[in-house]
């Protein structure tokens, strides 16, 4: 049991960080290519040079639906004949680009990808044939920046929402098999008949947990730090009296789930359900803002939402606890509440 | 409260449903005895003691244990009771002094007397050297006569023991049972359930169950001359039999 309590979730920080990318790379295209001419090789250029795409070039259109139906490519960017003749009279052209959607994720990225490098190839196009100068190539001019991850490194975006999956397995789940656990062998009987105080017993049941889940915190930032250069840009401290109030209210839900719940199954599936919806409803991979309405009202009974929030904001922005103090209080008051109906719901009975 | 009865059970009943698991039982418990509950597997005996113990709620009776109402002084009861379940219920990956000393603790023992008690307990058994194997690597007999040194370690007025011998050989019954003289000599009552009718003759009184009622409450000795039989389980076999043909077979069938 040890080992797995600490060797898990170091190895599911390696591993989900990496594989929750939503950086595309490797995009696979097939140009088809019925011009043939220099205009069409020096656009099939741009994707060649491209790090995004790996690019195969034909010159018939045949099976071109069953390259994406087979999944052999992503893409597919079909040049017509007279590519180069209407641009030479200067007449507008349409290209014709299909993507798998399948994805809809991906494809909206290989759509955007692709439609940079085509404004860039048609700028640079106009500016040869003078019909504008280098000044206004685009009319208005943007400068950007990105602040509080400016190389827009998803990994660092992910990695703290990982760590928050991470200790609330700890906290709720293994709370929840444990006691229920106790229940199967029958030492709870024998606990029952003693005169321990129900809170004795839940904060006993507390306490190992929360050290451990503040332990395998440390474990992860650590790996974060290493491995994905995690910017840690607030305070530790707030990040953990954060992750401490955190684990309260997840620890109270593993033993309000684990005084409902009468066998390991039953707790299986109950914290599964709850886990996955919670999960996905903090905001973990998408904005919180933008749900509807009603999935924000039900997230102010999320714990996860709180911590989700709280952590990128400590982490990546340096906000500290005075910025979340709102967060800190609506966590604070669902964990004494779940934490007060779990020793209330508490029967010693056998 | 009359002091020489420890327990004062009147018109005990608890249903499940329409499952009658105790019904209307009328006994009580003298301080200092060897009290057998015997019946057979699902006669009612685990439910009463639960009941006893505070593990579960009666539907109906009027129940006193150690001189506390089972209704309002639940705690109270629990603070004066040793229990040993049917099922092993030391933590297993303890060793036998995390044992102790979590137990002690539970019922409110100073460091000092824990660590007096262990003592006299691995002597009792004869385990000094074992105080810290773990729990889960002791062979059944062991960890059952743990099990009761455990649940007697805050001297409880009374300890219920739930069929504390099934599934051991005959000698370590035979120890477990000296350990229960022991207790008993120190003046710990003894509630014990039991399905082998050898051990009732060990006991001062018995009551048998079954099917929820309880058919005879004697000492084994005059239930044996009342019956005209040489031990308990012909005994045991004439009630359980007279029950089942006069009783139960007419009204229920």
């Amino acid at each position: 049991m040890l080992p797995f309590i600490f060797l898990l979730p170091l190895i599911q920080t390696l591993i989900l960080v990496y594989a929750a990318s939503f950086d595309m790379k490797e995009i696979r295209l097939l140009i088809i290519d019925k011009d043939q001419s220099t205009e069409s090789r020096n656009l099939q250029q741009k994707f060649i040079a491209s790090p995004f795409f790996v690019t195969e070039i034909r010159h018939e259109a045949s099976n071109a639906q069953d390259v994406i139906i087979s999944g052999e490519k992503h893409a597919i960017l079909y040049i017509p004949k007279d590519f180069e003749k209407s641009q030479k009279r200067q007449e507008s052209t349409e290209l014709q680009l299909l993507i798998d959607a399948v994805n809809q994720q991906a494809a909206g990225l290989i759509n955007a990808y692709t439609n940079n490098i085509l404004r860039d190839y048609s700028g640079n196009l106009k500016l040869e044939q003078g019909l504008i100068s280098e000044k206004n190539l685009s009319p208005i001019n943007v400068q950007k920046r990105y602040w509080y991850n400016s190389s827009l490194n998803y990994k660092h975006f992910m990695l703290p929402g990982i760590l928050v999956i991470l200790v609330t397995i700890i906290g709720t789940f293994l709370t929840a098999l444990n006691i229920v656990r106790e229940r199967e062998i029958g030492t709870m009987e024998q606990i029952n008949v003693t005169p321990i105080k129900k809170w004795q017993f839940m904060l006993g049941k507390l306490t190992p947990f929360l050290i451990i889940a503040l332990f395998d915190l440390s474990l992860g930032l650590l790996v974060g730090v290493i491995l994905f250069q995690l910017p840690i840009v607030g305070s530790l401290v707030s990040l953990f009296v954060f992750a401490l109030v955190y684990l309260i209210a997840a620890v109270a839900m593993g033993l309000l789930i684990a005084n409902e719940a009468k066998t390991q199954q039953q707790v299986m599936f109950t914290v599964f359900f709850f886990f996955v919806l919670f999960v996905l409803m903090s905001g973990i991979f998408t904005p919180v803002e933008s749900m509807p309405q009603w999935a924000q009202a039900f997230n102010h009974l999320n714990p996860l939402y709180y911590f989700m929030r709280a952590i990128r904001m400590i982490l990546l922005k340096g906000s500290d606890l005075g910025d979340v103090v709102p967060e800190l209080i609506s966590l604070g008051i669902l964990g004494t509440v779940m934490f007060g109906v779990a020793v209330f719901r508490y029967r010693k009975l056998s | 409260m009359t002091n020489d009865k420890i327990i004062i059970v009147k018109d005990m009943l608890k249903k499940f449903g329409d499952f009658v698991a105790n019904d209307h039982l009328n006994f009580d418990v003298h301080r200092g005895e060897i009290f057998g509950f015997l019946g057979a597997n699902g006669a009612g005996k685990t439910t009463a003691m639960k009941i006893l113990t505070g593990l579960s709620k009666p539907s109906s009776g009027e129940i006193t244990v150690a001189g506390y109402d089972v209704y309002k002084s639940g705690d109270t009861i629990k603070r004066n009771i040793g229990y040993m379940s049917q099922k092993f219920s030391l933590y297993e990956d303890l060793t036998i002094a995390e044992n102790i000393r979590l137990f002690g603790g539970i019922y409110g023992l100073s460091r000092k007397e824990i660590k007096k008690r262990s003592a006299k307990i691995l002597t009792q058994l004869g385990i000094e050297d074992m105080a810290n194997k773990l729990v889960g690597s002791l062979p059944l007999g062991w960890k059952q006569k743990i099990a009761f040194s455990v649940a007697i370690v805050h001297d409880p007025a009374i300890v219920f023991l739930d069929e504390p011998t099934s599934g051991v050989d005959p000698i370590t019954r035979r120890q477990f049972w000296d350990l229960i003289y022991d207790a008993a000599q120190r003046g710990i009552t003894i509630f014990v359930t039991t399905h082998y009718m050898d051990e009732a003759e060990y006991c001062d009184r018995v009551a048998i169950l079954v099917d929820g009622k309880m058919i005879a409450l004697d000492s084994p000795q005059q239930m044996k001359k009342a019956y005209k039989k040489q031990n308990m389980n012909d005994v045991f076999v004439e009630l359980a039999r007279g029950k089942r043909f006069f009783e139960k077979a007419p009204n229920n069938k």
